[in-house]
């Protein structure tokens, strides 16, 4: 049969105990929360547009990222598809950020 | 529930490894394209900051006063039911993005809130989700497995209670109004709130007892 369920869509699928795990927020994962927010204020970005981009990845990295990870993805995703920014600035941004030392970030 | 997710109670979460302190990739791209966006003069570092603030103020506090209010107050229970952004905002709270539709516990119906699709939750009253909220058990299970899923949160709903989920999506956001408990007569506002948890609002819980 084929399956016409998209990776994010869960409900009712067989899974395991519910653990009431929680952790608190780190500065980094509260920053990609902020910028959705903000970008959407200002028109840069929608809802629908970070599901799409979510709900588009495959599902080995929907399971392997993690939360915020997914969302600075998909905020990326979007703003590049909407050519607010480019793959080659991003690109070389990462790449200076990670050339510096932790401190310096 | 367990004692740590009562309100009032100071409590903290272990923050997971390899987040803050490790400069994964992800965590660089994070950095990257604020530095961009400054660069482009699409935002500031001050308003980056004070939004994460404005995230850090927003808490189950807030959402604790809504219920308090509707069990005091018959007219703000009304108002909190049929509009629930509008109950909010005559609170003098944020009237919040979405839609707010409040559902309330009875003696015969206990409700409880899930997203399937991925983690909608009223933020502008509970501040961000817990990550069980937004785990894949949690998120599977609640639509057809929800007594079984809330006694894994220790809490057992009565055989004749119907059992109702209302899975959130992008354009709407559940509030759960808990039973007041019982003993609780001519109780103030503020103590009322006390009773009332971030997980008896998302109706994993019960309102504690006084």
């Amino acid at each position: 049969m084929t399956n016409y369920r998209g990776v994010h869509d869960i409900g009712g699928l067989p899974a395991g105990e519910v653990v009431p795990a929680e952790h608190d927020y780190a500065l980094w994962e509260k920053r990609v929360d902020a910028m959705m927010v903000l970008l959407s204020k200002k028109g840069l970005m929608t809802v629908d547009e970070l599901r799409r981009n979510i709900e588009s990845l495959g599902a080995d990295a929907y399971d392997k990222m993690s939360y915020y990870e997914r969302w600075i993805y998909a905020i990326t995703q979007t703003l590049i598809q909407r050519g607010v920014i480019s793959i080659d600035e991003l690109g070389r941004h990462i790449a200076a950020v990670q050339a510096r030392s932790d401190d310096e970030n | 529930m367990s004692e740590h997710h009562q309100e009032g109670v100071p409590h903290r979460h272990p923050l997971r490894p390899d987040q803050d302190d490790t400069l994964t990739y992800w965590r660089a791209m994070e950095i990257a394209l604020r530095q961009l966006l400054i660069e482009k003069q699409i935002t500031t570092a001050d308003e980056v900051r004070r939004e994460v603030e404005a995230m850090d103020n927003r808490s189950p506090a807030h959402g604790a006063q809504v219920v308090a209010r509707a069990w005091t107050d018959p007219q703000f229970r009304e108002l909190l039911l049929s509009d629930g952004n509008a109950a909010c905002e005559a609170l003098g709270f944020e009237r919040g993005l979405y839609k707010l539709i409040a559902v309330e516990n009875t003696d015969k119906v206990h409700n409880v809130v899930v997203c399937t699709l991925c983690s909608c939750y009223p933020r502008f009253l509970l501040g961000l989700p817990p990550d069980w909220y937004k785990s894949r058990n949690y998120r599977s299970r609640m639509v057809n497995s929800p007594r079984e899923v809330l006694r894994e949160f220790g809490t057992t709903v009565a055989d004749d209670v119907v059992v109702r989920v209302h899975d959130s999506n992008a354009d709407m956001r559940y509030l759960v109004v808990p039973k007041r408990p019982a003993g609780t007569d001519g109780w103030s506002e503020a103590q009322l709130a006390e009773l009332v948890t971030r997980d008896a609002m998302i109706g994993v819980a019960m309102a504690c007892q006084p």
